[in-house]
């Protein structure tokens, strides 16, 4: 028998409210190969986890499994107790979540929490386990494999403990491993990382393993085999390579057709007057100002852009680079240190409680989460009229109008009105979201990460909404996001912050190909793309030694900069740099190195394997 | 109604039972009685339940059934009107708080933590001392005595309410102090303060119980549930229904209003 797993019309169901049923997967089969990778991918709601978890005999609280076969190895998964389910879990099948931060304990050192498994389960003796997490530790290309394990988990970064999960659940040598969205939570620079270590153990162990994921270009990498699911039914499911290239469903199509953003044409007719905002060497950050003016912690530092009317300029950087802060400073919600804000030319005072009901009016700003974003105690209808009264004084009667208007702006029915928001599902909370923006009537809409937390498919629709709207009320977006592919193909202008420093800032056509920044050249050709085999050819990053910086001002890419001129960046300052094409760069390589060094990346990443 | 049951469970249907009876005893409980509370129905004192007299009689004879039906007026109107005050006191105070810059913050947090650190029996026996026992002093005790409990529920809740987004964007809107605090952050509390709310009301009814246990609680002609305790100590020795009947009374109201409350809590 070759299937390590055999799943044949698993089905699981779920109590409603009411004590109704409703049925979350739907009659799923499928098996997998020994040493095979198998892919469960589909957006959220169609049953990959409950798959992946029914895989280990659970069910979530309310859930059961309804029925169908579940095999792994020789076991029936199904039929087991619940004390034999406890040595299936964690010994034979194992698990690595979404988020390392919530299954590590933090007041524990890692190590100890890696051999818990081996512990309760009494397979292997201290010593033994320790000496094999480190050989797993190495294998997963973590740093100081021998001393990581020492460390607390809130002394490693996002992606290492990701990998130290692994190592924990790969510890008892498990038959199966189930990998529930591991790398969703990570920037795509420690992705690629996490993902080629991954790979690496996958391979050299010759691991069986479901990888659940919504990413198809990250399935195209780590999958031999890919099952789509929609709404817990099978839509399609083969080879990866027939996935990917010649899909026979319909639903696959729309997959792969939002996993590449069409390029959204900017047809508005720009005015040639002054920016909607222009922000000049604006510097912010948290906790008290200091004597010297300068916050506790620093964020942002200098920063300096302008949006014209009618366009949209996209920020890009990795998470923690201070694009949200970026976007409270300019509605008011944190004061600048340094600088100044000018709306349509006039200068916006820094003090939240100096700023015009106008001034608030003409900036809105649209978060990231939708779900934390509406008052779960207000209806539809309340968070929309608000604006609407407060800043245009509208009469209960022009409100209700106005409300019906937005909702069909946004493309929602009108019945939604009278519904708390806590009902709506997350893409119509975005709607909600951006119409509740709308009714103030802005100049210009400051959008943080707004499709980042949807599923591809309605991100797409969302992204098409925007796009729309602009045409139709001439709105300015800056639109924040840690996506280079959905930034590309939305903004006319790119904006590359790094470390809360502007690193690169262009029109969108110079991000398709270099000369970048090589922080912005990292940035993009950390991005899978849809195709088999991408990982491997990716650029690696190389160990860097580490640099003793001295000096004011230096470039902020200095420590993880793989082209660095040794003596020179450590030393200057880095000169704003404006190459041919129109986009302008901080560092001190000229234009023809630039090009140098991007193609330098990709032909040695090559010429490694 | 049955629906209602069994989302509450067991436990949760015992304890709504047990605090509806005892709402509507406090409410009807006057009207409904067979005896006036201080009518002397018996020459004989401390008698056993019987078909006349479904609790015995009290220390002087009265009908302790009528008694408690009185009585429980006293207890659950004063518990009830001071995890009120405590309620709205301590809640407006946190909130103000939580959306009041550092320095009103930490000088109310502060004061309450003073507040806090005085024992509650012997604030209460200080006041009564200095002013005599009365229904509105007790109430007005009580009252201050809960509320920097409440205050700092309240407060931690809004604070953590206060860092949501969408506070960011009614702030972000220009919206006022006002506005955020009762629009935006208030309506978001009043699930887990209606929960405290009902934590407090028993607290309340034990200090209350406890202060007219000692004869200083409610005075004579009236009686609340811990003066009928404190009346007839003198039938403990006997085993007395007088004596056991207002504790098992003050006992079903707490635990009932308790389990309650602990239900609708998991339901979260
Ligand atoms: N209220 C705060 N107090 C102190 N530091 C903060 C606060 N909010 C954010 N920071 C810090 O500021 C830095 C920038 O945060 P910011 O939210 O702007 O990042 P971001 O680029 O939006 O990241 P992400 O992509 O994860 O949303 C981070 O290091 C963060 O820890
Ligand atoms: S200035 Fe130097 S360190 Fe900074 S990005 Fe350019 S080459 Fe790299
Ligand atoms: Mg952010």
């Amino acid at each position: 028998m070759s299937d390590l797993v055999q799943v044949d019309k698993l089905r699981v169901v779920a109590r409603a409210e009411e004590g109704a049923e409703i049925t979350i997967v739907k009659d799923v089969s499928f098996s997998i190969p020994r040493g095979e990778v198998l892919a469960l991918i589909g957006e959220s709601g169609s049953g990959k986890t409950t798959i992946a978890l029914a895989l280990m005999g659970y069910a979530r609280r309310g859930c059961h499994i309804e029925g169908g076969l579940i095999r792994v190895g020789d076991t029936d998964v199904t039929a087991l107790k619940r004390k034999e389910l406890r040595s299936l879990r964690g010994r034979r099948v194992s698990y690595v979540a979404q988020s390392a931060a919530s299954g590590f304990d933090p007041a524990m050192k890692i190590m100890d929490q890696i051999l818990e498994t081996t512990r309760i389960h009494k397979t292997l003796p201290r010593q033994e386990a320790e000496a094999k997490a480190v050989d797993l530790f190495r294998a997963l290309a973590l740093p100081e494999p021998e001393s990581i394990g020492s460390r607390y988990p809130h002394q490693v970064s996002g992606g290492q403990l990701q990998r130290l999960m692994a190592a924990m659940a790969l510890i008892t040598d498990p038959e199966l491993v189930i990998f529930d969205e591991p790398t969703t939570a990570l920037d795509v620079t420690t992705q690629i990382d996490v993902l080629r270590a991954f790979k690496h153990v996958v391979a050299e162990r010759g691991i069986t393993a479901v990888y659940v994921s919504h990413d198809l270009a990250v399935v195209a990498q780590m999958a031999d085999q890919v099952v789509v699911l929609n709404q817990g039914e099978v839509r399609e499911s083969g080879r990866t390579g027939q996935i990917i290239k010649a899909p026979t469903d319909d639903y696959t199509r729309q997959l792969l057709a939002a996993a590449r953003p069409a390029l959204r044409s900017a047809t508005v007719e720009l005015e040639a007057d002054v920016p909607v905002l222009a922000v000049e060497g604006v510097s912010a950050g948290y906790g008290k100002i200091g004597r010297d003016g300068r916050p506790a912690i620093p964020i942002l530092e200098d920063i300096s852009l302008a949006i014209p009317r009618g366009t949209t300029l996209g920020v890009i950087g990795e998470s923690g680079s201070g694009k949200s802060t970026l976007a409270r400073a300019i509605a008011g919600l944190i004061p600048p240190t340094a600088g100044t804000l000018k709306l349509a030319g006039e200068t916006l005072p820094n003090d939240m409680s100096q700023r015009t009901r106008d001034q608030f009016r003409r900036v809105q700003i649209v978060f990231q989460n939708a779900d934390t974003a509406l008052n779960p105690s207000h209806s539809v209808e309340r968070i929309l009229a608000r604006p609407l009264a407060f800043y245009h004084g509208l009469q209960e009667q022009g409100r209700k109008q106005r409300v019906r208007e937005l909702l069909d702006l946004v493309r929602l029915p009108a019945t939604i009105a009278e519904q708390p928001c806590s009902r709506l599902s997350g893409g119509q909370k975005q709607r909600i979201n951006l119409a509740r923006a709308l009714a103030a009537e802005p100049d210009l809409i400051l959008c943080d990460e707004v499709t980042s937390a949807l599923d591809t498919v309605v991100a797409t629709a969302i992204l098409d909404l925007l796009t729309e709207l602009r045409r139709e009320l001439k709105v300015s977006y800056m639109f924040i996001s840690h996506d280079i592919s959905t930034v590309r193909a939305v903004c006319d202008d790119v904006l590359v912050l790094y470390a809360g420093r502007k690193v690169e800032q262009g029109g969108r056509e110079h991000f398709a190909a270099p000369p970048f920044h090589p922080y912005t050249d990292l940035l993009i050709n950390s991005v899978p793309e849809l195709e088999q085999g991408w990982l491997e050819s990716a650029a690696q990053s190389r160990k860097l030694a580490p640099v003793n910086a001295r000096g004011e001002g230096l470039c902020p890419f200095l420590e993880r900069c793989p082209v660095r001129i040794e003596g020179k960046c450590s030393t200057e300052p880095p000169p704003w740099r404006q190459l041919a094409l129109g986009n302008a760069v901080l560092c001190h390589h000229t234009e023809a190195d630039l090009h140098g060094t991007a193609s330098l990346n990709t032909a040695r990443a090559n010429a490694s394997y | 109604m049955n629906k209602l049951y069994t989302r509450l469970g067991i436990a949760g249907s015992v304890g709504l039972s047990l605090a509806g009876l005892w709402l509507l005893i406090s409410l009807f409980g006057p009207v409904l009685a067979p005896h006036g509370p201080g009518e002397i129905v018996d020459y004989e004192v401390f008698l056993p339940m019987s078909a006349e007299h479904p609790l015995g009689t009290d220390y002087l004879g009265r009908s302790v059934i009528s008694r408690i039906m009185d009585g429980a007026r006293f207890t659950v109107g004063i518990a009830f009107a001071a995890a009120l005050l405590a309620a709205l006191m301590g809640t407006g105070l946190g909130l103000f708080s939580a959306v009041s810059g550092k320095a009103v913050d930490e000088s109310i947090s502060r004061l309450m933590d003073a507040l806090l650190s005085i024992p509650n029996k012997i604030f209460a026996l200080v006041m009564i001392a200095a002013f005599g026992s009365s229904v509105p002093l007790l109430l007005l005790i009580t009252g201050i005595t809960y509320t920097p409990g409440v205050y700092r529920i309240a407060r931690a809740l809004a604070v953590n309410i206060n860092q949501m987004d969408y506070i960011q964007v009614a702030r972000a809107r220009g919206e006022g102090r006002a506005y955020l605090a009762l629009s935006e952050v208030l309506p978001n509390m009043i699930h887990p303060m209606l929960t405290d709310f009902g934590l407090r009301f028993v607290y309340v009814v034990l200090l209350l119980s406890s202060l007219s246990f000692l004869g200083l609680g409610v005075q004579p002609p009236n009686a609340d549930l811990g003066s009928l305790v404190r009346e007839n100590m003198s039938g403990l020795w006997e085993g007395a229904p007088a004596i056991m009947a207002p504790a098992a009374a003050i006992a079903s109201l707490t635990i009932g209003v308790n389990l309650f409350i602990d239900s609708l809590r998991g339901r979260d």
